[in-house]
Order: C-alpha cells, then sequence, then structure tokens
C-alpha cells in the first residue's frame, strides 16, 4: 500500500516540477511550484518528519510563494519575454542534466551501498523532538537566522529606498 | 506510532529517494539554463533547493539523525532571506530597464 503511494506521489511531483519550467505563463508556473512544494511535504510526512512538512508548507508555500505571485503581478507581463521558440537550448540542457544525473547517481549509490542501516528510534522528526534538538544544541544558529533575516529586511528597505532619493 | 519502526523504511529502499531528490535538481538545473525569464530562473533554483532538503530529510529519517533535518530548517530560512533580497532586486531591475529577460542583464558588467 504505502509503495504505491511513494511512487504515486513522486511520479506526481516530477510532473509538476516538469511543468513549472515548461509552461508559457509565469503564474502558471507558479502555480505548479506551489503544487510541487506541496508534493514534497507529503513526501515529509510519508518520512516521518511532520516538523518539516508544517515548516515547507508554511514557508515555501505560504511565504515565498505569495511573494512570488505579489512580484509577477507588479511587473505586469504581458509581453512574452522568450518569443523565439529553439529547440537547441532544450537539447543541450537535457543532456547535460541527463549526464549530471548519471554522475551524481552513480556516486551516490556507491556510498549509500557502503554504509549500514542503523535501528534506532523512527520519531526524530516529530516537532516536540525536532523543536527541543533546535532550542537546546543548535539555539546559536537559531538566532543567527533571526539576524540574518533582519539584516535581509532592512537591505530590502535599502534597495528600495535608494530610488526614491534620486 | 513512537515505538515501532514506520513501514515505509522497510518498504522503500533509500535509493528511491536518492534517485527522486536527484530527478528534481536535474530539472531545475534544467530550467535554469533554458528558461529566459528571471522570475522562473528563480523558481528553480527553489526547485533544486527543495530537492536538497528531500534529500537531507530522507537521509536524516532513514538514519534516524537529527542534524539533516536541522539542516533543512536553516536552509529554509536562508532560502526565505534569499528570495526576498533577490525578488527586491529584481523589481529594481525592472524598473530601470523596464524587462525582465536574462538577456537584457548583461549590462550589469561593472
Amino acid at each position: 500500500m504505502i509503495d504505491k503511494i511513494f511512487y504515486v506521489l513522486s511520479a506526481l511531483t516530477i510532473v509538476s516540477a516538469t511543468l513549472v519550467i515548461v509552461s508559457k505563463h509565469p503564474i502558471r508556473s507558479i502555480l505548479f511550484l506551489v503544487l510541487t512544494f506541496f508534493l514534497i511535504s507529503a513526501h515529509y510526512v510519508l518520512l516521518n518528519a511532520q516538523f518539516l512538512a508544517l515548516v515547507n508548507i508554511v514557508v515555501y508555500a505560504g511565504a515565498i510563494m505569495v511573494l512570488f505571485l505579489f512580484v509577477v503581478m507588479f511587473l505586469n507581463l504581458n509581453e512574452d519575454v522568450e518569443k523565439h521558440k529553439s529547440f537547441l537550448p532544450w537539447f543541450a540542457a537535457v543532456i547535460s542534466g541527463g549526464s549530471l544525473m548519471l554522475i551524481i547517481t552513480s556516486a551516490l549509490e556507491k556510498s549509500l551501498l557502503m554504509s549500514p542501516y542503523p535501528t534506532k528510534d523512527y520519531s526524530i522528526g516529530l516537532v516536540e523532538n525536532l523543536g527541543s534538538v533546535l532550542y537546546r544544541e543548535y539555539l546559536l544558529p537559531m538566532e543567527l537566522s533571526a539576524v540574518l533575516f533582519f539584516i535581509a529586511m532592512a537591505g530590502v528597505m535599502l534597495l528600495s529606498r535608494k530610488e526614491k532619493l534620486n | 506510532m513512537e515505538n515501532q519502526v514506520p513501514e515505509i523504511f522497510n518498504v522503500i529502499p533509500h535509493t528511491h529517494y536518492v534517485l527522486l531528490s536527484t530527478i528534481l535538481f536535474v530539472i531545475g538545473i534544467i530550467g535554469v539554463i533554458v528558461r529566459k525569464n528571471v522570475i522562473i530562473m528563480f523558481m528553480c533554483i527553489e526547485i533544486m533547493l527543495n530537492a536538497v532538503n528531500l534529500m537531507l530529510t530522507s537521509t536524516s529519517a532513514y538514519y534516524s539523525h537529527s542534524g539533516g533535518q536541522i539542516m533543512v530548517f536553516f536552509t529554509m530560512a536562508v532560502a526565505a532571506a534569499e528570495v526576498s533580497v533577490g525578488l527586491a532586486i529584481i523589481v529594481m531591475i525592472y524598473k530601470n530597464l523596464k524587462t525582465i529577460n536574462i538577456d537584457a542583464f548583461q549590462k550589469l558588467k561593472g
């Protein structure tokens, strides 16, 4: 049962990620990207990582994608950016990407076959356990990410304010 | 739920998750190479980040070590900051050039 769920979910994820890069209109592309993020969240639930599934939906599908959608609507992209239709870039990109995929899979498969599978508890991805690890052992990086967000916010404000002075 | 091993770790080998995240990463790379719309190139970078996140999460879940999932959390935080600054830069360039075609961005050199 669960293997069927996994394969159907993987096929849907790959199809929707492919539709992101082949669809013409940016809005449609963004909506397929939101679908991809939800499917990846379903994979996280399948892997017993509930905390990351929640954070993925809230941060990616909720915040980042709304930002993308807002920017695309703000820029008013009526004209077609890619006018000429040429298959040569697609051909070159698929060839280079496929060779990269072969290299990565062969390298990772060799490294994964060597390592043993330890059997410990599989509940590390739950909200309670991951939260306690995050706030006990990784407290400093957590605070530093808050500083990073503050710097990003200040940078965006500076970027949008500079034009008004000129 | 807490004590018993979930069924997926016995049924699905870890190699399938490696293959899935590699395919997603390659789709992102193909999108960055082919598309000329800067926003869609940005979204392909997000696909690549999500592929890496899926790889880290699956490895961390299969080997029952929480370091990978913590890493995914910080990747998401950095990606959120990066997207906000990057989209602000794209909007600024659009104000100056009136286009988001990547070919027009070669004015950025020096």
